[in-house]
C-alpha cells in the first residue's frame, strides 16, 4: 500500500473542501478502496476519512412518503429497516443478497454506489487497464471475460458495474444527493454510473471532489411493493457477484400491468434499466409469453464481448423468472437465501 | 504523521499511537498489541477469518483502518471467556466438533457471536448458512458449525431466560 496522509475532517463542508486538493479520496468503511490499495490498484494520496461526519448515517421519512438515506448508513442497517423493507422491498432483497454479513455490516449506501468494479485486470497492475491507467489498452479483451459486459461495452473497456443494490435503485428512479465545491446538486441513479465510450476512466458523474451525501427513493416507487424481485444468479449460492441479476416490479390493476418496471445487472457498465421492456408489459395481461417479449427487448442489442455470450441468455432467462416471481408477489418473509433462484422454496416456509 | 487513537478493546482502555496510517485494525491487534488470536487469512475481506466485533457489530478487521476507529468498542476472540469459563458459543464448536485445523474458528466463533445478536437466523440452519458465509473452513467442518450455531443459540436463549426470570 502507498503512503498517504489521512485526514478526519469534522463536517461535510470541511471534508470537501479538504478533497479540492488532487489525488484526494473519501474513506466511507473502505471494504472497496483498501482492497484496491492494498494490491496497488489504487493510490490516493491523501484519504478522507467521512465514517464518522455527523448527520449522515440516518434514514428519514419525509412528509410526501419518500425516503431519506444517509451516504453512511451501512448496508445491514438499511436492508432490515423494517419501513424500507416494507416499501421497497426489492431494496431489501438486493442489499442482502450482495456481500457477507460482516461486509454489510461496514459497508455503506455511498460506497456500494462508488464501488469500482471488480474485474481482474483493474487489480491486477501487470495488465494493462484503461481505467486504471488511461490509453493503457484492456488486456479483458483477450483475456479471462467469461463474466464481462454484453451491453454498453466498447473496445475500451468491457468491465461490468457489480452492485446488487444499485439494480433496484436505478429501476426505482432513485436520486443521490451530492455535494461539491460548487454546492449541492442531485443525480438520478440511472445518471450516476457511465459507460466507458472513448473514456472508461471517467466511471461516474461525479467531479473531482464531490461527495454522494444521501440516496432518496421517491414515494411512487413504494407503489409496486406487493410485486418486487430482485434476483441473482451466482456461481455459489451466497457471498459472490451476480453473473447476472435482474429486478422487476408490477402494479397490477383489473389484471393487467398497469406500471412495470426492470432493470438488470452485471451486464453492463452501469446497472441497465430497460425502459422499452418497461413499456412493452404495458397494458398487458401478465404471461409467460410477454415476460419472453420483454426479455427478447432487453437483451437485443446484446452481444459478447469475449467468452460470454451465455450471459445474454442467462440473462433473458432472470428477467423472465424475476417477472413470473414479481407476479406471484413480493414474499411475506425475506427468502432464507435472498435473491437466489435456487432457493429450495421461495419464502414462507423459511420463517424463522 | 503520527494518530492517536482510543479504543476500548476487551473492556479495557487503551490509548494507542500510531506512526502509519497505513495499519488495518487487524495488524494493530496482531503486530501491535499481540493478539494473535485474530487470525489473517487472505487479507482481502474473502474469508472471515480475521472477523472480530466492532461496536458489538461483526466485521473483517483486515477491511478497516485503525485510524477510522478512534472512540470504538472491539471485542476479539481473546475477549469472549471468562476465566476458565468458555463461552457457550465457544463451548458450542467443542461439542459440535465446528472444526478440524482450527486456523478459521476464532472467525467463526466471532462471526456465529454476532450472527446470535443480530437475532435474524432463528433455528433455520439454511439462514444460518447463508448468515456465515463470510467464514470460509477449508476442512469443510460447516455441518458441524451450523451445528455449534443453533447450539449455541439454544443455550444463550435459555440463560438469557433464567436471568429474566
Amino acid at each position: 500500500m502507498n503512503r498517504f496522509d489521512f485526514l478526519r475532517p469534522a463536517s461535510v463542508a470541511e471534508a470537501v473542501a479538504a478533497a479540492a486538493e488532487p489525488g484526494s479520496a473519501y474513506l466511507a468503511a473502505g471494504t472497496n478502496l483498501l482492497d484496491l490499495m492494498k494490491i496497488g490498484a489504487s493510490r490516493p494520496e491523501r484519504l478522507i476519512d467521512i465514517s464518522r461526519l455527523p448527520g449522515l448515517d440516518r434514514i428519514e421519512w419525509l412528509a410526501d412518503g419518500s425516503v431519506r438515506i444517509g451516504a453512511m448508513v451501512r448496508n445491514a442497517d438499511l436492508a432490515y429497516d423494517a419501513r424500507l423493507a416494507k416499501a421497497f422491498p426489492s431494496v431489501a432483497e438486493a442489499l442482502l443478497s450482495g456481500a457477507s454479513a460482516q461486509l454489510r455490516n461496514a459497508a455503506t449506501v455511498g460506497g456500494n454506489l462508488m464501488q469500482r468494479t471488480r474485474c481482474a485486470y483493474l487489480q491486477d497492475t501487470a495488465s494493462a487497464c484503461n481505467r486504471r491507467v488511461p490509453g493503457s489498452g484492456c488486456d479483458a479483451l483477450y483475456g479471462e471475460n467469461r463474466l464481462h459486459a454484453v451491453l454498453g461495452w466498447s473496445e475500451n473497456c468491457i468491465a461490468i458495474h457489480p452492485s446488487d443494490f444499485c439494480v433496484p435503485l436505478v429501476a426505482l428512479d432513485a436520486v443521490v444527493e451530492v455535494e461539491g465545491a460548487d454546492g449541492r446538486r442531485e443525480i438520478v441513479v440511472d445518471d450516476l454510473h457511465r459507460l466507458p465510450g472513448a473514456t472508461p476512466e471517467k466511471e461516474t458523474a461525479l467531479a473531482p471532489g464531490e461527495l454522494i451525501v444521501g440516496l432518496r427513493l421517491p414515494a411512487a416507487a413504494a407503489a409496486f411493493s406487493a410485486n418486487s424481485r430482485y434476483l441473482k444468479l451466482r456461481e455459489r449460492t451466497s457471498y459472490a457477484f451476480a453473473v447476472v441479476s435482474a429486478m422487476a416490479a408490477l402494479r397490477i390493476e383489473d389484471g393487467t400491468i398497469s406500471e412495470a418496471r426492470l432493470a438488470l445487472g452485471a451486464i453492463a457498465a452501469k446497472p441497465w434499466r430497460v425502459r422499452e421492456a418497461e413499456a412493452a408489459l404495458l397494458g398487458v395481461t401478465p404471461s409467460v409469453e410477454a415476460f419472453a417479449r420483454a426479455a427478447e427487448i432487453a437483451l437485443a442489442e446484446a452481444r459478447p464481448s469475449g467468452d460470454n455470450a451465455f450471459k445474454i441468455e442467462l440473462a433473458r432467462r432472470i428477467t423472465v423468472r424475476a417477472l413470473t416471481l414479481a407476479l406471484e408477489g413480493t414474499p411475506a418473509v425475506m427468502p432464507a437465501l435472498p435473491a437466489s433462484p435456487f432457493s429450495t422454496d421461495p419464502g414462507a416456509s423459511h420463517v424463522a | 504523521m503520527s494518530l492517536s487513537i482510543s479504543l476500548t478493546i476487551n473492556r479495557q482502555s487503551r490509548t494507542v499511537t500510531l506512526d502509519d496510517p497505513r495499519v488495518t485494525l487487524l495488524d494493530l491487534l496482531r503486530e501491535h498489541l499481540y493478539l494473535t488470536g485474530t487470525k489473517k487469512g487472505c487479507d482481502r475481506g474473502q474469508c472471515g477469518a480475521c472477523t472480530v466485533l466492532v461496536d458489538g457489530r461483526r466485521i473483517n478487521s483486515c477491511l478497516s483502518l485503525a485510524a477510522s476507529l478512534d472512540g470504538a468498542e472491539i471485542t476479539t476472540i481473546e475477549g469472549l471467556a471468562v476465566g476458565e469459563a468458555l463461552h457457550p458459543v465457544q463451548a458450542a464448536f467443542i461439542a459440535c466438533d465446528g472444526f478440524q485445523c482450527g486456523y478459521c474458528t476464532p472467525g467463526q466463533i466471532m462471526s456465529a457471536v454476532g450472527l446470535i445478536a443480530e437475532g435474524r437466523a432463528g433455528s433455520d440452519p439454511e439462514r444460518i448458512r447463508e448468515l456465515m458465509s463470510g467464514n470460509l473452513c477449508r476442512c469443510g467442518a460447516y455441518q458441524g458449525i451450523t451445528e455449534a450455531v443453533l447450539e449455541a443459540q439454544k443455550t444463550m436463549t435459555a440463560e438469557k431466560g433464567r436471568d429474566a426470570a
